[in-house]
């Protein structure tokens, strides 16, 4: 019997392919939005990520992400230090300025400096150059798109000489840093050779980073911080979390892609629950003939929810597919990196395209369960 | 008279009453049928259109439930089974053949045909090999591969006579069976039903306006206004012109 219901399927095709295009769409469209939430929303956390050596992040205790930042007096990285528990301490600096490009436009750029003796807050992976080199006066190391965004259509070398805040600065590596929420330019430095390429006041340290001794969590050397110091401590994924928390509860993103992820299931819902009722009915009398013959109730239902789940795994891959591709290919573009298809988004979409095709079976059910098999015997 | 003489009995209907609606727009269709209809023949149901013929098949065949009375069927009282049996009875024991064909579109002729034997559990390949050796009786060898919209009005009904006949049932039910089909083709589907009918433990029920298949009934049970007016053995021939037919 399901032989023959896969044939009533596939007979009339552009019905079979309107189902399949709907599932597909609503996927796409699932994914998609879904996928480029949860890349933009990570970028609200990047510098955290950036520094993997910590497990510890301490900030004046109204911070309540990584761009709004209360400077910390020089003193506080020395009574954080001295705080039981904490294995080591370094300060690190962060601030905007502004960079005037080999083409002589201005862009607003991010300048990170870390640690002078250990260099701790530099992302782990170095493509060109020897971080060393960061000794040097004047040194700087930029991410990768960064340096593609000033230097245009040169190609990726050492030694260009950039303008921050009208001083200058010796690019020395290219490092490959996670993609930020506010700029696509990063510039890493010694902290106190950021420190005069600003003039932020007299406090200047942005963030101590710091590391939990062996045998404690950095959860509760941070409680011990916090008790000790009265600054605010938090482990690095809490803090990541509380950046990312913030443009959540602060800015329109949620609700502009939820808004469309919620259209997509609804239009999954309406166009193919229509079009699948549409299909039943417009076989009803086949689905009478065959009950009339001795097809019981059970092998009908069979029938329907196999033709269902059919269109179902074959619109869900075709939607799956589709934006599987589309992040493949945004993905090489330099705006669009470090977006990406979460395995969860995708699961979590299968199972909405599977509560579809199965709200969808179930409201063209009842038709054929309650069809008069005697209709067959009139004209 | 309702009974055949000295046969058994396939069909056996008692006092058989069907209403629909309800209150005030009830309305009866049957009015206290009795029938048997006789093993090892032919029987025509003949009267006026909205006489309650299709009703009462309807109701033979477990497709629609009687409001009160009771039908046999080869001794088991189809009225009294519920749900899933009915649906197994039928399955296993009836033969339909629709006035409209009702073949299923998306369907070859041959897998139309082979339709009643995977209700019963055949693998699609099985039984198309079996409705095949049926179409090949039927004179479709060469157009078995066709869908329903690529045959004429006649093959169509050859299809759905194979259908009907490919899971060897006891009973046949056949609403109207000539009504598209020009009179040779309606002819050899009469041959091939009395044939149907001839076996043991078998019976053909045939509803039907068409005066040129009279011939081919062993019984006739005549119907107006719900009611059983009469059931007596055919008395009309093959004319002439009819036996040369049968000649050739």
């Amino acid at each position: 019997m399901f032989s023959i219901a896969m044939k009533m399927l596939f007979h009339d095709r552009a019905k079979f392919v309107g189902l399949v295009l709907g599932v597909a769409f609503s996927t796409l469209l699932i994914n998609q939005q879904l996928g480029i939430f949860i890349g933009l929303i990570s970028r609200a956390g990047a510098v955290v990520v950036d520094v993997p050596e910590a497990d510890i992040w301490v900030m004046d205790p109204g911070v309540k992400n990584l761009d709004t930042i209360f400077p910390l007096r020089d003193t506080e990285l020395g009574r954080v230090r001295g705080v039981p528990g904490v294995a080591w301490a370094v300060p690190l600096f962060k601030s905007n300025v502004t960079i005037r490009t080999g083409n002589g436009e201005l862009e607003a750029s991010l300048l990170i400096g870390v640690d002078d003796t250990t260099l701790i807050g530099l992302p782990p992976q170095i493509l060109m150059g020897n971080i060393d080199d960061l000794r040097r006066p004047d040194a700087v190391a930029v991410s990768e798109e960064g340096f593609r965004k000033v230097w245009r259509g040169q190609p990726i070398s050492l030694g260009n000489v950039a303008e921050l805040n009208d001083r200058r600065a010796v690019v020395v590596a290219i490092v490959k840093d996670s993609p930020k929420f506010t700029s696509s330019i990063t510039f890493f430095t010694r902290y106190s050779q950021a420190l005069q390429y600003t003039n932020n006041g007299r406090n200047q340290m942005s963030f101590i980073v710091a590391k939990a001794g062996v045998d404690q969590t950095p959860e509760s050397v941070s409680a011990n911080i916090t008790a000790r110091t009265g600054l605010k401590a938090m482990s690095s994924p809490a803090f990541r979390w509380k950046a990312i928390e913030y443009v959540i509860q602060n800015t329109g993103i949620p609700i502009s892609i939820g808004t469309v992820v919620a259209l997509g299931i609804l239009v999954g819902i309406a166009v193919v629950g229509l079009m699948f009722n549409l299909f039943v009915l417009e076989n009803l009398k086949q689905f009478a003939v065959l009950k009339a013959i001795g097809t019981s109730n059970l092998r009908l239902i069979g029938m329907v929810f196999l033709q269902a789940a059919v269109v179902g795994f074959v619109g869900f891959s075709v939607g799956l597919f589709g934006a599987t591709m589309f992040f493949e290919t945004a993905g090489k573009s330099p705006t669009f990196q470090g977006f990406f298809l979460p395995w969860y988004v995708a699961a979590g979409s299968g199972a909405v395209a599977a509560a579809i095709i199965v709200l969808a079976a179930l409201f063209a059910m009842r038709r054929v369960l309650f069809v008069d098999p005697a209709i067959v015997f009139r004209g | 008279m309702t009974q055949s003489e000295n046969a058994a009995i396939a069909i056996e209907c008692r006092n058989v009453i069907k209403d629909f609606g309800s209150g005030n727009a009830k309305q009866r269709v049957l009015h206290g049928i009795d029938l048997d209809i006789p093993i090892g023949a032919t029987t025509f149901l003949v009267g006026p259109s909205g006489c309650g013929k299709t009703t009462l098949i309807s109701i033979i065949a477990g497709l629609l439930t009687a409001t009160s009375g009771s039908v046999k069927i080869l001794g088991s009282e189809i009225t009294k089974m519920r749900g899933g049996r009915v649906v197994r009875f039928r399955a296993n024991n009836l033969g339909f053949i629709f006035q409209q064909f009702n073949l299923l579109p998306s369907l070859s002729a041959v897998e139309n045909a082979a339709v009643s034997l995977v209700v019963r559990g055949s693998t699609l390949a099985s039984a198309k090999r079996q409705a095949g050796v049926l179409l090949d009786r039927l004179g479709m060898e060469k157009n078995k591969w066709k869908y329903p919209n690529q045959l004429s009005g006649g093959q169509q009904q050859r299809v759905a006579i194979a259908r009907a006949l490919v899971h060897n049932p006891r009973i046949v039910i056949s609403d109207e069976p000539t009504a598209s089909l020009d009179a040779e083709t309606g002819h050899e589907v009469m041959e091939l039903l009395r044939e149907v009918a001839s076996g043991v433990d078998r019976a053909v029920v045939v509803v039907t306006h068409d005066n040129r298949i009279f011939p081919f009934a062993d019984y006739i049970a005549t119907m107006s206004d719900g009611r059983i007016h009469t059931f007596q053995k055919n008395s009309i021939n093959l004319s002439p012109n009819d036996a040369s037919a049968e000649q050739r």
